[in-house]
């Protein structure tokens, strides 16, 4: 069993004992554990289920490497699935549960998969879409979505908070191992601003485990002293528990600080995503060791010879009393030693090599440890936990030897460079012959912009595994043994949380995938939650071999970021919840919400779309709004209408040239409606310009496009007619609006008094500074509804005064507020356009019989030229008329016009579609707007719109002026 | 006539620095290039030189900071928002110019403290260890357009009044106690 050794244990503090759980059962462990630790010390070797098989799963790495030991952490609100218990810090109270069983981790009925395995093959997926066709549908999918999945999705929103932040250096080291503190500090030495990040919670790497020496000292020592000089530096920041997980253009490296995750609910935020833009980055990431590929090496007991080490020497956790060691190469022997100076037994190392020597081999042999040269592991003895092994000669077909009982074994297949941050950005990679490993090609770095390498790799990223500058060669060891027949094969697991075997990668080789890419996608290697970290480098070997080719030849899969899962919390940030996007509120929006208001998003903007009473509906509050309007008075805050000042001795020529219409020649004091369109001639935006002196003018905008002809203004001014003497400045929300609607409009502006807004003193279409009620208005007399109506502008910070003042002094005069669908219900009743309902990016001004609003005269304007291509000018446009159904009922919106007959396609024939339709409560039945072929010279005429239930509305064509056709009401 | 209302109404917060939405402050943008008279215009209402590129030049209450290399933002009173365009109308008469109240179009914020700079480095990717004294950045508040200086050893931070309730959430989330970077 593993278990707790009574000393040792360089990252645990045993004065600080923490409880926690693991499937309900309550375990201990130490302050400084990682969960992994934790279980291991508690003798929980099974601790989840394969993907595909259910097969028992037990901690294999130290690291995130990881793919088995994957557990749902905490509950409720702070449940997260799929954390590695690696790299899980411990914490008092901490709860896991083990992922991807049925029933229980113990007795899991998904098991029977295992014994079905032969008929799960490499691309069994894809072979079920295939045949029998009707089979995936009703029995494969069912029972693979049964099956797969892997930790619960919560159900509850997130407890905890996020946050980004931004940082900037000269320098980014990733990676605080021995290789990364050397680059640290000699940026920092070289006076550069250097932030070096860990992801560990210590620095040093895993140089402290294997008591190496650097510059003549103990390794700890080296460490703690480098630690201490770089942190009192003011030029070097240290981030640990802070992974950089990305490598992007231009020296932009995202990293991954968990900042409480082993404090939870201490108020701070779980995680921050730094954003640092860096000079130069240097990768020191170290390397990650990598299984072998032996029968039964999936068995929980089985371990990476390195992680068995850092668990021994790290946190003082035997794996068991009998650890056998199955290496290639000479670092397993460092395990072997550890094991026996922490006063265990290894019965045996064997070595596939030929020979073993060198210092570890002879300190192992010295040490008393039984060395097997040219030996295999035939295959491992188990079910839930190792028993034991059966050894073979490497060499051979798996003819076994001799069994040794032990409860663990230490695989070491060689070590494979971590190459990630170097990969994402196009930095490539070479084979290196002598450590049978791909590492950094230093001549075909990531570029900057300047072409120069933008990331160096130092340490054993670079391939210097043992950070001598020769690294002891490491033969090739791909299948153990090397003749291993069929069933030997189709038990040796590459990627252990997908169950991809060596068999599987043959198989898919044989079926003819020779692309590294393709057979990653076929057979599923590599991608699980743990990228391939284990099984990449294995797996291409395999399919090299089966292929005939070399394995540089065959190459990787794409290295993409993040290098280990990042949670979405951490990118989202701090957008969530008020704050997840920016609403515009206008001065009055406080008032709206205290009146009930229910808005809608217009743009980023909230406004209100109607004001509901008790026991209103939207559509009942929505058509009192109307009729009251139209009955007695009505207030909208119209603040968010776009309000762009344009000014210069060119501004008339200019506004000539965007608008559609002539705005040189409009009066001081007066207003014209205008439409801007884009070079390509279709409508873009429109409104009401007033001239305010003989060089300025103010353009209103639609709500929505307001920032948008903002910037199209200055496109023109800075980078077409540079020239032009004209300035604009958008001065939108400098003013908050309130139309005043309604028959009794003008009542209510005598009562607020101040100024003289008689129809002789302020004609429609005309505007006047003054006072109202003691406040700075300018009043404009303009009406989108129909009525007697004014605009009155305040400035922003009187806004919310001069609202209440309106609704106070409005009571006496049957005043209520409006929302948007009661101001677009009236336009639709006088035939007003609206952009955005009427237009779509494919309507032009003349589509919609505003031919009166285009200029003649003028030699051009934005969009003249398009709209006299031949399409824009044909005959055959479809052209805005108004609709009334025969039944007074409203056409549903996005309704179609149909025609006889079908297109090419089979779908019916149309001739137009409605653009705006709606119930006036005004007129009492359905009203609609909508483009029609030819529609102006068809007026009478019965057509059809089809309805999204089937069978279709029939509408008389009319003239778009639904209402007040002569305008008698706003001109009063 | 009513007291003018900030768009918050002075909203505060205290965290690990502290957060106050200030104003109504007057502001004024002002347009010109090339214009002979425009130092002393400027002077004559800000008391100060114009500022070179990508700089403050502050007086006190009144402040002149380039926006744009034709586009400058003056501070001064709210109260003398309107002399100060008369002023301006004077001085640049004849030229080619555009001088506009801006002043309830945005809202202003202090952010003040030891590690006020952390707060903005969660929110804006400036360089907060370079930024130098006078030094004023035109850039964003997470998702929206901020301009933001060192003053009186903390920041003033200015963003369009529509969104003042959001970027107090942002200030407000990124000094939480115990979130300092």
């Amino acid at each position: 069993m593993s278990t707790r050794l009574a000393r040792g244990g360089r990252l645990i503090n045993r004065t600080a004992p923490v409880e926690f759980s693991f499937n309900g059962k309550r375990l201990k462990g130490f302050q400084g554990d990682t969960l992994a630790a934790g279980l291991l010390a508690n003798d929980q070797v099974l601790v989840g289920r394969s993907f595909k098989y259910h097969r028992p799963r037990g901690i294999v790495a130290s690291g995130p490497e990881e793919p088995n030991a994957l557990v749902n952490l905490g509950s409720g609100g702070r449940l997260e699935p799929n954390q590695r218990t690696t790299t899980t810090e411990l914490f008092d109270g901490l709860q896991a549960t083990s992922q991807n069983h049925w029933p229980s981790l113990d007795f899991d009925v998904g098991v029977v998969n295992n014994y079905a395995a032969r008929f799960m093959p490499a691309g069994f997926y894809y072979k079920t879409f295939i045949h029998p066709r009707p089979a995936w549908k009703h029995l494969f999918e069912p029972f693979i979505r049964r099956a797969a999945g892997l930790g619960k999705a919560p159900t509850e929103s997130d407890a905890d908070r996020y946050e980004q932040a931004y940082a900037f250096c000269d320098v980014l080291v990733i990676g605080a191992g021995v290789a990364g503190l050397k680059a640290a500090k000699a940026a920092a030495d070289a006076g550069s601003r250097v932030i070096l990040l860990e992801q560990a919670p210590v620095i040093g790497g895993r140089a402290p485990v294997d008591q190496t020496e650097v510059d003549g000292q103990p390794v700890e020592a080296w460490i703690s002293a480098m630690e201490s000089d770089l942190a009192a530096r003011d030029n070097v920041t240290i981030r640990t528990r802070t992974c950089g997980f990305g490598v992007y253009d231009h020296g932009y490296v995202l990293a991954d600080e968990r900042v409480s995750d082993h404090t939870p609910g201490d108020g701070r935020p779980k995680h921050r995503l730094w954003r640092i833009r860096t000079g130069k980055i240097v990768t020191a990431t170290g390397a990650i060791e990598r299984p072998l590929s032996f029968a039964g090496n999936d068995i929980p007991g089985v371990m990476l010879a390195s992680a068995v080490r850092d668990y021994v020497v790290n946190y003082a956790v035997s794996p068991g009393d009998r650890t056998v060691v199955v290496t290639n190469n000479d670092s397993a022997y460092q395990t072997a030693l550890a094991l026996k100076a922490a006063g265990l037994d290894v019965p045996a190392i064997l070595d596939a090599r030929g020979a073993a020597t060198g210092p570890l081999p002879e300190a192992a042999r010295a040490a008393g440890i039984r060395v097997l040269t040219g030996k295999a592991i035939a295959k491992v003895k188990g079910g839930k936990r190792v028993t034991g092994v059966a050894v073979c000669a490497q060499a051979g077909e798996g003819a076994v030897q001799e069994e040794i009982a032990c409860e663990a074994v230490a695989m070491s297949g060689g070590w494979s460079p971590v190459v990630h941050l170097w990969s994402h950005c196009g930095g490539k990679l070479t084979w290196d012959e002598t450590i049978s490993a791909f590492i950094p090609d230093p001549k075909r770095p990531p570029l900057n912009h300047d072409g120069s390498a933008m990331v160096e790799v130092v340490g054993s990223a670079a391939g210097d595994l043992d950070l001598t500058g020769s690294p002891k060669a490491i033969p090739p060891v791909w299948v153990m043994p090397q003749g291993a027949p069929i069933q030997l094969r189709s038990k040796m697991w590459l990627d252990y949380q997908n169950d991809v075997k060596v068999s599987d990668v043959q198989l898919a080789s044989r079926e003819g995938y020779v692309s590294v890419e393709h057979t990653k996608r076929y057979t599923t290697l590599g991608m699980a939650t743990d990228q391939g970290k284990l099984s990449n480098i294995n797996g291409l070997a395999i399919l090299a071999d089966s292929l005939g080719s070399e394995i540089p030849q065959v190459g990787t899969t794409t290295f993409r970021p993040p290098y280990t899962p990042v949670t979405i919390g951490a990118l989202a940030g701090e957008s969530r919840g008020e704050i997840f996007q920016p609403l515009r509120m206008t001065p009055m929006h406080a008032q709206h919400e205290a009146a009930g208001a229910y808005f809608e998003p217009v743009g980023l903007w909230r406004r209100p779309y109607c004001f509901p009473r008790a026991g209103e509906t939207h559509e009942q509050a929505v058509h009192r709004e109307v009729l009251n309007t139209r009955q007695n008075l009505g207030l909208l805050d119209a603040s968010t209408l776009g309000k762009i000042i344009v000014k210069g001795p060119d501004a008339g020529k200019f506004l000539d040239m965007l608008y559609t219409g002539v705005m040189s020649t409009l009066p001081i004091g007066k207003c014209r409606y205008g439409l801007m369109c884009n070079e390509q001639g279709f409508l873009s935006d429109d409104g009401v310009v007033a001239r305010i002196d003989e060089d300025t003018w103010l353009c209103h905008t639609t709500s929505g496009g307001a920032d948008r002809i903002h910037a199209w203004m200055e496109d023109w001014l800075q980078c077409e007619w540079w020239d032009w003497k004209v300035y604009t400045a958008n001065v939108t929300e400098q003013y908050a609006q309130v139309a005043v609607v309604g028959p009794n409009a003008r009542k209510l502006l005598q009562v607020l008094g101040g100024m003289d807004v008689s129809k002789e003193a302020l004609p429609f279409m005309q505007w006047s500074d003054g006072t109202l009620a003691g406040f700075p208005v300018r009043v404009y007399r303009i009406s989108f509804s129909g009525e007697l109506s004014y605009e009155i502008a305040v400035p922003a910070s009187h806004g919310a005064a001069f609202w209440k003042a309106c609704t106070q002094a409005g009571k006496a005069l049957g005043a209520m507020p409006y929302g948007t669908e009661c101001l677009h219900i009236m336009r639709a009743e006088k035939g007003f356009i609206m952009i955005g309902d009427e237009t779509d990016g494919t309507v032009i001004p003349q589509d919609l019989g505003l031919d009166w609003a285009i200029s003649k005269k003028k030699a051009d304007y934005l969009g003249k030229r398009g709209q006299e291509r031949t399409f824009l000018a044909s005959p055959d446009r479809w052209k805005l008329v108004g609709f009334d159904t025969l039944d007074g009922s409203v056409i549903p919106d996005g309704s179609y016009i149909i025609a006889d007959g079908v297109n090419a396609n089979g779908q019916r024939n149309v001739q137009g579609r409605v653009t705006s339709t709606y119930y006036s409560p005004t007129l009492k039945r359905g009203i609609a707007m909508g483009l029609l072929k030819h529609g102006p010279s068809r007026m009478g005429e019965i057509v059809e719109f089809n309805t999204a239930a089937g069978g279709t509305v029939k509408a008389r064509v009319r003239d778009t002026v639904f209402f007040d056709k002569d305008g008698e009401k706003q001109n009063v | 006539m009513s007291e003018p209302v900030s768009a918050l109404n002075g909203a505060s917060f205290q965290g690990f620095a502290s957060i106050r939405e200030i104003g109504p402050l007057g502001m004024i943008t002002l347009r010109a290039k090339g214009v002979k008279a425009l130092d002393k215009a400027v002077k004559a209402v800000t008391g100060t030189k114009l500022p070179a590129t990508r700089r403050i030049e502050v007086n006190g209450d009144r402040a002149c900071g380039w926006m744009s290399p034709d586009e400058y933002l003056l501070i001064v009173p709210y109260a003398e928002v309107a002399a100060s365009l008369a002023s301006l109308a004077n001085d640049l008469k004849g030229e080619h110019h555009l001088a506009v109240d801006v002043s309830d179009a945005r809202a202003v914020f202090r952010v003040e403290g030891d590690k006020a700079a952390d707060v903005l480095r969660k929110l804006s990717p400036v360089d907060f260890d370079k930024l130098e004294p006078g030094e004023l950045r035109r850039t964003r508040a997470a998702q929206v357009a901020a301009a933001m200086w060192a003053q009186d050893g903390g920041f003033t931070l200015v963003c369009f009044r529509s969104v003042a309730a959001y970027v107090m959430g942002l200030l407000t989330h990124s000094a939480q106690p115990g979130s300092e970077l």
